[in-house]
């Protein structure tokens, strides 16, 4: 019984870790399945993240904190389309860009603005995503097996995360499902069947890229409003880019996002939880490698020797009309 | 890649458009200054003070400057053959190894000039060791270097993290560095050179791993400019199917490079281990990598301009930290944002005022040939 207990708390702190990764890896899908690779992730969530946590302090109120991140956010990635479609520069350079932008202007501004050595107010109250409590949870609290299922692991966590696992369905509807999908789908494979069908690549690329930028305003969002009260410089802490390698791991598809980050998340809570203990058979594990398994596993893949990953054709490629 | 847009003369395109990239973002880092409440023109007055006013301040403006030549050089060889290599910043951090070896190894024995190119060679092999493994997935199987390098990082700072805190560590210490080396394993400074100009050194850290800098920068130049293997890169860099068609084995290439690349980069530990900490701490590459990326961009790949791209950053290092002193609002992650500017304005959005100054260039030239018609009758 202690083993399932432990086991029950691992999952559920992979639930937790998982779910910015789920965000942000799903953001990715949408421009990289439009051909626009985008590496920003990781400063779009930061910038989210903090604009999050400054308005939530200020005006008292979730939402807007959420509103506010969804905006910088969003911003951010039509910078980022302006730069990359527009002006067809690099696309992994225009990322790397804005990462460093966004992880110096959060330090500057929140220290300026809160004085609080880079960190917002604490938030508390209204302020902050409350936890879901599922109906009977705490009568079925002690129901052997099924209680801590029910109780622990699905039931009590915030309204975000189950966002965050309805809209891997809800991607996958949009992509596969939708005309909007197919099209968007279609322009990171081949743009010039595209234009030639007379829909503006443009129009289609900056669409994907803003479709990018609310979901990465969710997971800096649920970073700083409900994972933890406020938000702290570098809070993001490379989970773009763990998003970024989950995206890749799955295969630019949406169910495969879940799992890989969910797998991810779980590397993640079982480093925490092995930190001093061995493990049995094994050994102790350094926590370095488990940290570093994620990657270790995207590199793997990458190396085509579990499966395949194909890129979108088109990915990185700017569009030109005419030559 | 083609270029779409008018050929424009040879200053206008290395001088005058970078200059443009870099007055806009500096212009935007200015607006950032605003936001905080400071004043821009204060914030450029202490940075420049800070970076030139005093013989040991341009002494640690060229010790940051060492490190960007180094990172940059990383960047910009690999950016000649279509590769964009953003790992430097693992490749430098595992190259670190290198260079502790050698120190460990031989400092107490051996005088710095026996153990200097040793270290030179560890750094150097460490740093193209890590290099190796992207650069081979990129050629043999396809994988993009991009991420692979990007993977690579997490990586070498996971390891590095190991081996600080359980092997290299000395019995008895918590701090996870290595032990601080003896006097075999320390560069002599550079004071004589700054002696020729009449300048004072201070306690700055300029040392002899500059003078390897610009040595490396030359052989980078001979190497791109003057050899065959540079003339396959730059080819396969401009255009990949003309190589191929040429019969350049495009996987030799991209492996050759990516070592390369990543022996330039290992190169930057010798300047913060050698010439500054005389010991190996966690972390002491500090972001140099992805500063060598602005530092590429803004140099456009060549050494002449890296050099000078470089010791603007090492200017913004040492006088970013004068500001942080003088007004507190303004820590040094200032830099971090102008660099980003930098990478922005002079990378992703290089060509956005290429346009006009290609119309400025060509209805000059069409007034001057006018002018000339007329005199001409």
């Amino acid at each position: 019984m202690e083993f399932f207990h432990t086991i029950i708390a691992i999952l559920e702190s992979t639930i937790r870790v998982s779910v910015p990764l789920i965000f942000a890896a799903l953001a990715g899908l949408f421009t990289e399945r439009a051909g626009v690779f985008d590496i920003g992730l990781e400063g779009k969530m930061l910038g989210a993240a903090f604009a999050a946590g400054a308005v939530a302090a200020v005006t008292g109120s979730v939402m807007m904190g959420l509103l506010a991140a969804i905006l910088i956010s969003v911003l951010l990635s039509l910078v980022h389309g302006y730069a990359s479609i527009t002006q067809r520069g690099s696309q992994i350079v225009s990322g790397v860009a804005i990462n460093f932008i966004v992880a110096g202007s959060t330090v500057i501004l929140g220290e300026a603005w809160f004085k609080q050595g880079g960190r917002t107010p604490a938030l508390a109250g209204d302020a902050r995503f409350q936890t879901v409590t599922f109906p009977f949870a705490d009568a079925v609290k002690d129901v052997p097996i099924f209680g801590p299922i029910y109780s622990n692991l699905l039931s009590g966590h915030f309204i975000l995360t189950y966002v965050a696992f309805l809209l891997v369905p809800f991607s996958w509807w949009v992509l596969y499902r939708t005309r909007f999908g197919l099209r968007l789908r279609a322009v990171g494979e081949n743009p010039g069947a595209v234009d030639t069908a007379g829909i503006s690549v443009i129009w289609l690329r900056y669409r994907a890229v803003i479709c990018c930028g609310i979901l990465c305003g969710f997971a800096g969002a649920y970073l700083s409003l409900a994972m933890s009260a406020g938000f702290v410089k570098g809070m993001t802490a490379g989970k773009g880019y763990i998003a970024l390698a989950a995206l890749i791991f799955a295969k630019w598809r949406p169910v495969n996002i879940m799992l890989a980050c969910l797998l991810f998340g779980f590397l993640d809570a079982l480093a925490i939880r092995l930190q001093g203990n061995p493990l049995p058979l094994i050994g102790q594990v350094p926590v370095q490698l488990m940290q570093a398994l994620p990657y270790i596993l995207t590199v793997i893949l990458l190396a085509g020797f579990i499966g395949k990953a194909i890129p979108p054709k088109a990915g990185g490629i700017p569009y030109v009309k005419e030559r | 890649m083609s270029n779409p847009y008018a050929k424009l003369p040879g200053w206008a395109e290395y001088g005058l458009i970078p200059l443009v990239n870099l007055v806009v973002a500096f212009l935007v880092a200015g607006l950032v200054v605003l936001l905080v409440g400071e004043n821009p023109l204060e914030a450029a007055y202490h940075m420049i003070n800070g970076a030139f006013g005093r013989g040991e301040y341009i002494g640690f403006t060229l010790y940051y400057a060492t490190t960007f030549i180094f990172t940059g050089l990383s960047v910009a060889v690999a950016f000649h053959a279509g590769l964009f290599n953003i790992g430097s910043e693992g490749q430098a951090y595992i190259g670190g190894i290198g260079v502790a070896l050698a120190c460990l190894w031989l400092d107490k024995t051996m005088p710095w000039f026996v153990v200097f190119p040793l270290a030179i060679f560890g750094s150097a092999a460490f740093g193209a060791l890590w290099a190796f493994l992207p650069g081979w997935l990129q050629a043999k199987r396809g994988s993009h270097v991009v991420i692979t390098t990007i993977m690579f990082n997490f990586i070498a700072s996971s390891l590095m993290v190991y081996l600080l805190t359980r092997v290299l560590k000395p019995l008895g210490s918590m701090a996870p560095q290595t032990r601080t080396f003896e006097a075999g394993g320390q560069l002599p400074k550079l004071d004589w050179l700054m002696s020729i100009f009449g300048l004072d050194l201070g306690n700055s850290p300029f040392n002899v791993s500059f003078l390897l800098a610009i040595l490396a920068a030359f052989g980078v130049w001979v190497l791109i400019w003057r050899t065959k293997l540079g003339y396959e890169m730059r080819t396969m860099g401009h255009s990949p199917s003309s190589a191929r068609y040429a019969g350049i084995g495009e996987a030799r290439i991209t492996v050759i490079v990516m070592m390369i690349s990543g022996g330039l980069a290992g190169l930057m530990a010798l300047n913060p281990i050698m010439g500054e900490q005389y010991r190996m701490q966690l972390d002491f590459v500090q972001g140099a990598g992805f500063v060598g990326i602005a530092v590429a961009l803004m140099g456009r790949s060549h050494p002449a301009g890296i050099i000078p791209a470089a010791i603007l950053f090492g200017m913004l290092y040492q006088g970013g930290a004068e500001i942080a002193f003088e007004m507190p609002a303004i820590s040094r992650d200032m830099i971090v944002i102008i660099q980003g500017l930098v990478i922005l304005f002079a990378g992703a959005l290089e060509n956005m005022f290429r346009p006009a100054i290609g119309r400025a260039f060509a209805s000059i030239g069409r007034r001057s040939a006018a002018a000339a018609q007329t005199r001409g009758a």
